[in-house]
């Protein structure tokens, strides 16, 4: 079914159906074998999910769009996402109605503390990033519920950094990605994917590094340890949890060294 | 009177467009995938998902019951020889008691679309009683699991040098992965035949496995050339062949199979992944006194072509060099891993690595230039291979190659600050000040052809028609541009310009012998080049003219016939091209083992972040020995493409497995290099006379891979200072330690 | 299920079975052979079509979510007889091996000097980075497209 609005599309999850925004990943579920799904909301070109109002980036925002509009530290990551052909049709929301650990897009929401909007055909709330991711390829979202825009907020950090890892230069799942972004006075987020079940921020690094106005080598140095130490990585047929960590504290530190010149 | 044509266009020497260009661009050319017949059932294999494992039961009725299923087969259903196999019929055409690897054939099922076909596969239910899997190459080896030894001793054993310089290597599972998967279409003649369209590299033997386990005559199957989305040695070995045979006959309509992509990496063979362990010893000014070698692949759970790589390793273990004492010791392991085989380079690949790897180490040692301990040892035309102790009687221009690198200027220091100039690209991981810049060369040796004896030949066959001739061939096109060049060939020997070339069947034209080893344009242009040459003299000295050309026959500069009448005189040659004999190898390993060699050379450029082991490969320059070029622009084509499949092997590709299963099965995660890894190439084509080849021409498909690999890895070295033994090298392999 | 759209500029009905992609639409039921499957999982770009105006993976788009759209794919792109400019380049340049690419890589191509008659060494790069081609080493291909000559036809 192709909905015209958001509440005819509600009307078809409540029967049962499942949304179908730019297919990326459900088609390749679909592709394998892996699930049949007899009853689709077709998604794509409902107009109400791509309305991008300011700070309030509709669900079917495509990384196209991101890559030019978007904030830097989102632009960036979009431009990593697949190919020029997943990106004309992958959207923001699917990526996080998938909700890999490695997602692209998803450093920079946490980073920025952005929130996900959720509509039912009763109610429309909207969760922080850490509570709507729950675990690998989990969400709180509701099977009633849409993902219907991304919430960034109205003040988005001066400087933002995005950074990936990845064993080949194009339609490359993340080894590590990661997002560190520094506001004027020095409070600094620092956002990684890939190395742990869900996107996390390091929190300990965090506060270490925005106490320090000008930090030195050294504190440098310190930062990229915390960094390392708090991730979670695992090992799997793509890297290793030794190298996972590696990777994100040199990342998060030359991100850091980038905001900070 | 009309004037004399010119010489003919699009003859050798020059880069004609390719006939099934267009077709191809527009989207209209025939490959296997997309042939249809009316009445067409589709196929599905069920595989096994154990690496090994005794089959206590297979129960076919729930596939059975399924509406528009036509067929469910197992071994028991195979008509005549239950086994397949290139060089040894050993694999089961459907596992009978036991599967011994993951993903193994156990039935097939046909039905009236994919879909119900692959619901139909899934139904079938395989009992199984799981068994212990031998996975490790070297406790094969200890088992005496093994599919081959060979034993290689050259002059004096008890010859040692002063300095020695001893490694380990390895070199990973990589795979052809071509474009097009597996893909056929067999057609019942409805006389008890079938005519197969599949995907191949050889379609002679294909027909005679197919007979074979169909216990058919051989006249009642045809094997049809089909078009085909890339091999590099994928397309050797039987696939879906008589499974698509069997299916037809039984069912009495034509069957259809095109595998998905999982699947194709399940299905065919791989690149044997190798462990190497070497020993050089030189005197103190750089020569070479010996190479000991030791060398393991991994041949998987069926022999495939197991046998001759392994012979290929060996025999190439040495390299394009001279050494007074050399010692090979190989071991072709049998496992419970998915089946090895072909995969351009076949063997010469993996010892490269290592004897590159050991001779940087050797000119560290020796505190000499790593180029110039080459030139020091290069082998040439007229000196014996260091291993089998044959006469290089072919032009060898290693010299050449060496002074041809060393001869191209470097690029430019990278001054770029874009992230596209960077390692990490858009994942804008690195600033340049985290960049090392690292220059590797390595040169590679390769055998053109089949070896050990093989009575390897080509048949082609020229025909004049009323518009031209015709060169008739069941020569495979792979993309490689045989299809030009066989023209090519005939215009230049016939001295006409109106050439085509056509793909016959097997009950047409006997053998022109796989698409594979660089052997084609040497075998079937030999082919060609001789039965052009042999028609135009006949031609002439029937009609007792001394001219011929686009317009017919001349004789003193008067046209005496048109080439309309020509063509209706109903002239043909067919010639079997055969090159100049070779020879198994004694106890030793000594013979006159390979038909033809070719030697190459590479230089590769690599921006290392060091920190992050992130690559970029900038540069990877060649001098390639290739004869003569018949069509510069086709093989620089090759000389592009072979780079880059090295490159792949160094720095990304890899088929992980773990106790026989494949973990990245996908182009997710086998990673293939896109346009934004490829690096930019020079190469100087090196020709020079001598090869038997038509017109001097030698095979160019495979040394482009031989050697790239092993110069990235030198290059990564020199930024990493890493030792790097293993391919294909991973980022932690160059930020930990 | 019945699917209603545009293809090459014809109106077309076409069935399909859901849930198969535009691919399968397009191969199976319209017979348009020239879009390719090799990884049905948009890791390739063989399947590339334009679909309202984008590039994207045929495979990765449900038939059904095709509905009513517009689609491209490269036998709309060859012109009736002869070759589109970018096909031109890319035969003369010998940037066509086995070719199962290739027409992927002239849809993502002619949608490049669509948005972009003159694009960088590096732009078309990245335009092409969904094109994966395991013959020619991609460099064939960047020289051709370097070299196209976009008139006014396009």
């Amino acid at each position: 079914m192709h909905p015209k609005s958001i509440d005819e599309a509600l009307a078809g999850l409540g029967e049962g159906a499942i949304p179908l925004a730019g297919g990326t990943d459900l088609m390749v579920e679909v592709n394998f074998g892996h699930i049949r799904p007899e009853h689709v909301i077709g998604l794509r070109r409902l107009a109400e999910l791509k309305e991008w109002d300011g700070q309030r980036i509709g669900a079917g925002v495509t990384w196209r769009r991101i890559e030019t509009h978007g904030p830097k530290g989102l632009a960036e990551a979009a431009r990593t996402v697949g190919s020029p052909q997943i990106r004309n049709a992958g959207t923001i929301g699917g990526n996080l109605g998938t909700a890999s650990p490695a997602g692209d897009g998803h450093p920079f929401l946490a980073a920025v503390d952005a929130s996900i909007e959720l509509t039912s055909t009763a109610s429309q709330r909207t969760v922080r990033w850490s509570e709507f991711f729950t675990g690998v390829k989990e969400t709180a979202r509701r099977p009633d519920e849409l993902i219907t825009a991304v919430h960034l907020p109205a003040h988005l950090p001066e400087r933002q950094c995005f950074g990936k890892i990845g064993i080949r230069n194009a339609m490359v799942i993340a080894t590590v990605c990661a997002v560190v972004t520094r506001a004027d006075d020095g409070k600094t987020t620092v956002a990684l994917g890939s190395v742990a079940p869900t996107p996390i921020r390091v929190t300990g690094a965090e506060t270490m590094i925005s106490s320090i106005t000008t930090p030195t080598a050294g504190d440098l140095v310190e930062f990229q340890r915390l960094v390392s130490e708090e991730v979670r990585p695992i090992t799997d047929h793509r890297s290793t949890e030794e190298y996972r960590r590696h990777g994100a504290g040199v990342l998060a530190r030359r991100l850091l060294e980038r905001c900070l010149t | 009177m009309a004037p004399r044509v010119r010489a003919p266009e699009g003859g050798v020497g020059e880069s004609p467009l390719r006939p099934d260009g267009a077709a191809k661009l527009r989207g209209e050319f025939d490959y296997a995938q997309d042939l249809s017949a009316e009445g067409m059932l589709w196929a599905a294999t069920v595989r096994s998902p154990h690496a090994r494992a005794r089959i206590v039961a297979i129960d076919l009725a729930p596939a059975l019951a399924i509406g528009g299923v036509h067929a469910c087969l197992t071994a028991d259903d195979v008509p005549g020889r239950g086994t397949f196999g290139l060089e040894h019929p050993d694999q089961p055409v459907l596992a009978a008691d036991e599967v011994r690897f993951w993903g193994e054939p156990v039935a097939v099922v046909a039905a009236e679309d994919p879909d119900t076909a692959r619901r139909a596969a899934a139904a079938i239910e395989v009992r199984y009683e799981e068994l212990d899997a031998l996975t490790d190459a070297e406790e094969a080896d200890r088992s005496d699991e093994v599919f081959r030894r060979l034993r290689i001793r050259r002059g004096d054993q008890a010859l040692h040098g002063t300095v020695v310089v001893e490694g380990e290597y390895e070199v990973g599972m990589q795979d052809q992965a071509p474009l097009g998967t597996e893909a056929g279409l067999a057609i019942p003649d409805g006389e008890g035949g079938v005519d197969l369209y599949a995907t191949s590299q050889y379609v002679h033997v294909d027909h005679e496995q197919v007979v074979a386990s169909l216990g058919l005559r051989p006249e009642q199957v045809r094997a049809h050339p089909t078009g085909i989305g890339g091999a590099f040695g994928a397309r050797e070995d039987v696939n879906l062949h008589i499974h698509l045979c069997m299916l037809a006959l039984h069912t009495g309509r034509p069957v259809k199979m095109v595998y998905q992509r999982s699947e194709s990496f399940t299905g065919h063979v791989h690149r044997h992944p190798a462990w190497l362990r070497y020993r050089h010893e030189a005197d103190e000014d750089g020569r070479l006194v010996r190479v000991e070698a030791r060398v393991v692949i991994d041949g998987g759970a069926y022999a495939s072509t197991t046998s001759a790589v392994l012979a290929n390793a060996c025999y190439f273990a040495v390299g394009p060099y001279r050494s007074d004492s050399v010692s090979v010791d190989g071991v072709g392991a049998r496992t419970n891993n998915p089946p090895c085989g072909a995969m351009r380079g076949f063997g010469a690949v993996q010892v490269c690595f290592a004897y590159e790897a050991q001779m940087d180490r050797l000119a560290g040692a020796l505190g000499m230039d790593p180029l110039d301990l080459r030139e020091l040892n290069a082998l040439g035309t007229g000196d014996s291979m260091a291993t089998t102790g044959q006469v290089i009687d072919t032009p060898l221009p290693t010299l050449d190659v060496i002074k041809s690198l060393r001869a191209m200027p470097l690029p430019e220091p990278a001054t770029s600050a874009h992230h596209s100039d960077l390692p990490g690209g858009s994942g804008l991981t690195t600033e340049p000040h985290h960049v090392r810049r690292g220059v590797g060369y390595a040169l590679g040796l390769k055998n053109l052809g089949f070896s050990e004896g093989s009575d390897d030949y080509a048949q082609a066959r020229v025909r004049l028609t009323s518009e031209g001739a015709v060169v008739e061939t069941a020569a495979i096109e792979v993309g490689q541009g045989l299809v030009t060049v066989l023209g090519q060939i005939a215009r230049s020997a016939l001295g006409i310009s109106n050439v085509e070339v056509a793909h016959v069947d097997t009950s047409r034209i006997d053998s022109a012998g796989s698409t594979s080893a660089s052997r084609q344009t040497q075998l079937s242009g030999g082919a060609t080049l001789e039965a052009a040459t042999r028609l135009r003299h006949r031609v002439l000295a029937h009609h007792d003219g001394d001219q011929l050309d686009d317009q017919g026959v001349w004789r003193d500069d008067e046209l005496l016939v048109e080439w309309s009448a020509l063509g209706e005189e109903g002239w043909e040659e067919t010639v079997t091209f055969r090159h100049p004999p070779t020879t198994g190898p004694d106890e030793n390993g000594q013979g006159v083992i390979h038909a033809d060699f070719a030697v190459a050379g590479h230089r590769a450029v690599v921006d290392v972040d060091t920190e992050l082991g992130l690559v970029k490969v900038v540069r990877v320059d060649t001098a390639q020995d290739v004869g003569l070029a018949l069509n510069p622009q086709s093989v620089r084509g090759q000389i592009e493409g072979g780079i880059l499949q090295g490159v792949g092997l160094a720095v990304m590709e890899e088929l992980v497995m773990k106790e026989g299963v494949i973990l990245n099965a996908t182009f997710t995660d086998y990673l293939l290099p896109t346009i934004l890894d490829a690096p930019d190439v020079e190469a100087l084509l090196i020709e020079r006379e001598g090869s038997w080849g038509p017109f001097g021409a030698k095979g160019v498909g495979e040394p482009p891979t031989i050697s790239s690999t092993a110069a990235v890895a030198a290059a990564i070295r020199a930024a990493s200072g890493k030792e790097l033994n293993r391919v294909p090298i991973r980022p932690q392999d160059i930020a930990l330690e | 299920m019945i699917v209603e759209l545009t293809v090459n500029g014809e109106q077309v009905t076409a069935r399909v079975t859901h849930p198969g992609s535009l691919l399968d639409l397009l191969r199976d039921d319209l017979g348009l052979l020239g879009s390719k499957n090799a990884c049905e999982q948009g890791e390739c770009g063989s399947c590339s079509v334009v679909l309202d105006g984008e590039l994207v993976c045929s495979c990765l788009v449900m038939a059904a979510d095709a509905a009513n759209s517009s689609v491209t794919t490269v036998e709309g792109v060859s012109p009736e007889d002869g070759l589109h400019p970018v096909q031109e380049a890319m035969h003369r340049a010998g940037a066509v091996q086995c070719g199962f690419c290739t027409p992927g890589i002239v849809v993502a191509a002619v949608d490049l000097f669509a948005r972009n008659p003159h694009p960088s060494g590096t732009e078309i790069k990245e335009a092409l980075a969904g094109n994966i081609c395991r013959c020619t080493g991609y460099g064939a291909i960047i020289r051709a497209l370097e070299a196209v000559e976009i008139g006014a036809e396009t």
